[in-house]
């Protein structure tokens, strides 16, 4: 069984570790602690700043310290930091392209008991339409912590989405991240299913299941959803014929709409989205929830057989 | 000799109005009342006070300027131009498709540029930014901001303000060009900002209060916030909307309207 850790761990010592290159600060909305950006203000105190419950600020702060040749790290819940402060976010990281960093944890129904108000479900959509934003989703606490470390060496501006619930690792050390390259975990030439964040560990095991069933599923990790790794999905289509989407996320505007507008334009192809359906969450244990929306394993394998039957 | 600084200024000042009113002119749109009212307050920080090399527009030491309210750019654009940013004859094409001059202002469109701004509010939190990075990089250098006095009305202002006491910003210096009149009318009726003097003073901030058209007392207030050490500067600059230009002073429908051609001759008149 694999260890459970949250990617939010991995951010912190990510950023721990981005830290060594001392243009790299760190910005907080009185959140710190749950976010983890906490690590780096114990090792770094002088170049984190934390601003107060004020994410509006947060985000223009971290653009000014950009402009004058930082690399900032500006975190908050994802919630908060993209939705109060997306006025500030589209002006400096988008328009102005500045080399900012906006890191949003406790990102979908992961969060859990804190409910709705506090379970982003639309933030990657809001991300994914700003000219020039990269939205990356780590799978585990290897791929956040590697991918922090990448997007400080990265020019140009980033959503980094992270989680509070713990997830199983399933990467090891070694493991290398590079931004906008899909992952292919498994092999399958019967369905693909492309997964983000939490989901692709329940991909993993609904490949298993299908697989006892004599289904071969292939399991894609999509960690960056901008800029996406077309080829892959692209591929997976024809060699399957027959494609998933699966995220912690509203089916709108996600890897699941991602997907969908390559498949129409490439290569239109049968394909079902699972994420949360036009919903908000409430209060619950991520499991439950999961169950209740329909984000597991076990949903992705009925979603599969009735795709393949149609 | 200061009397002979002050004429100079007054006459750039009179160059940059005429700059504008035949940049928003040309254009066919754009906002003059607010350009006018911040122009003697630019005219002092782009021809004496700032430290900047246009041939090195990212020079690390230079002092910055945001303009927060970014749709007062023909003001911007001018000084820029008439400091040797870009060349005169691109003023022209402020607000026209492919121009470096946009309608609000794009740090990555043109040199001299710190900030993008135009969505108000934003401008003040950017400047503390850097002012952080400068307490950093144990810099001397100044931020200067101009913010818009309707634009207080918005609360990305009042978190920012904090920031700069908080993280004692002396190398932010603000201009609040407090022309008391917003598009909807005037401040007081559409949404009361006084007293705003005490209200930056609260907020731990050092303030000094204005007459922003008068050369001597805005040379007089940079000299002060010299001398402050541990508090962010505001100084209310009490300004006219549309200043120097008889028929458009101190009336709201000036705010974000062009002047036809006749007109623009009415305004370049009184100016000479």
């Amino acid at each position: 069984m694999a260890e459970l850790k949250a990617t939010r761990d991995g951010y912190g010592e990510g950023l721990v570790e981005a830290g060594k290159n001392e243009s790299v600060v760190a910005l907080d909305a009185d959140l710190a602690e749950s976010t983890r950006s906490i690590k780096f203000k114990e090792k770094y105190p002088l170049r984190f700043f934390d601003v107060g419950i004020a994410e509006q600020n947060l985000v223009a702060t971290a653009a000014g310290l950009a402009a004058s040749g930082k690399i900032p790290f500006a975190s908050s819940f994802a919630v908060f930091i993209t939705g109060r402060a997306y006025d500030q976010i589209r002006l400096n990281a988008g328009i102005s392209h500045l080399n900012m960093k906006i890191v949003g944890s406790h990102a979908g129904l992961l969060t859990g008991e804190d409910g709705a108000s506090h379970q982003s479900l639309e933030d990657i959509s809001l991300m994914r339409g700003i000219p020039g934003m990269v939205v990356i989703q780590p799978c585990d606490f290897v791929e956040a912590k590697k991918a922090t470390i990448e997007i400080a060496k990265y020019k140009g501006p980033v959503y980094l989405r992270l989680s509070r619930g713990k997830v199983p690792v399933i990467n090891d050390e070694n493991y290398k991240f590079e931004i906008g390259k899909g992952i292919m975990l498994k092999q399958g030439k019967d369905i693909a299913i492309i997964a983000t964040g939490a989901l692709v560990n329940e991909a993993l095991i609904a490949s298993d299941m299908l697989k006892e069933k004599g289904i071969g599923a292939r399991v894609i990790n999509i960690h960056t959803i901008k800029p996406i790794d077309k080829e892959i999905i692209i591929k997976a289509a024809k060699e399957t014929g027959c494609v998933i989407t699966a995220e912690d996320h509203s089916i709108y505007g996600g890897l699941g709409s991602a997907v969908a507008e390559i498949l129409a334009e490439n290569c239109p192809t049968k394909m079902h989205r699972i994420g949360v359906n036009d919903k908000f969450g409430e209060s619950g244990e991520p499991s439950e929830l999961y169950k209740k929306y329909g984000l597991t394993a076990e949903d992705i394998v009925k979603a599969a057989e009735k795709l393949l039957k149609k | 000799m200061e009397q002979k600084l002050i004429e100079k200024l007054e006459k750039q000042a009179l160059q940059i109005r005429m700059d504008v009113l035949e940049m928003i002119t040309e254009a066919k749109s754009g906002h003059p009342g607010g350009s006018l009212s911040a122009v003697d307050i630019m005219t002092v920080l782009y021809f004496h006070k700032m430290r900047y090399n246009p041939k090195k527009p990212k020079w690390e030491d230079r002092d910055r300027f945001v303009l927060s309210k970014g749709h007062a750019c023909p003001a911007l654009y001018a000084c820029l131009a008439r400091s040797g940013y870009f060349p005169l004859a691109k003023l022209k094409t402020l607000r026209k498709i492919g121009s470096c001059l946009q309608g609000h202002p794009e740090s990555n469109k043109c040199s001299g540029i710190e900030a993008s701004t135009g969505p108000l509010g934003q401008g003040l939190s950017f400047a503390n930014g850097v002012g952080l990075a400068g307490k950093l990089d144990k810099k001397d250098y100044k931020v200067y901001v101009m913010l818009g006095d309707g634009e207080v009305q918005e609360g990305n202002i009042w978190e920012a303000a904090m920031l700069a006491a908080h993280y004692k910003l002396n190398n932010v210096i603000v201009f609040l060009d407090h022309n008391r009149l917003q598009i909807d009318g005037e401040l007081k009726d559409v949404m009361n900002i006084e007293p705003i003097k005490d209200k930056f003073s609260a907020f731990g901030w050092h303030t000094i209060e204005i007459n922003g058209h008068d050369f001597k007392e805005i040379l007089n207030a940079l000299d002060e916030a010299d001398k402050v050490k541990d508090k962010p500067i505001m100084i209310i600059a009490n300004t006219i909307k549309s200043k120097g230009v008889d028929y458009m002073e101190n009336k709201a429908e000036w705010h974000g309207k062009a002047p036809t051609q006749d007109q623009l001759k009415e305004a370049l008149a009184e100016l000479v």
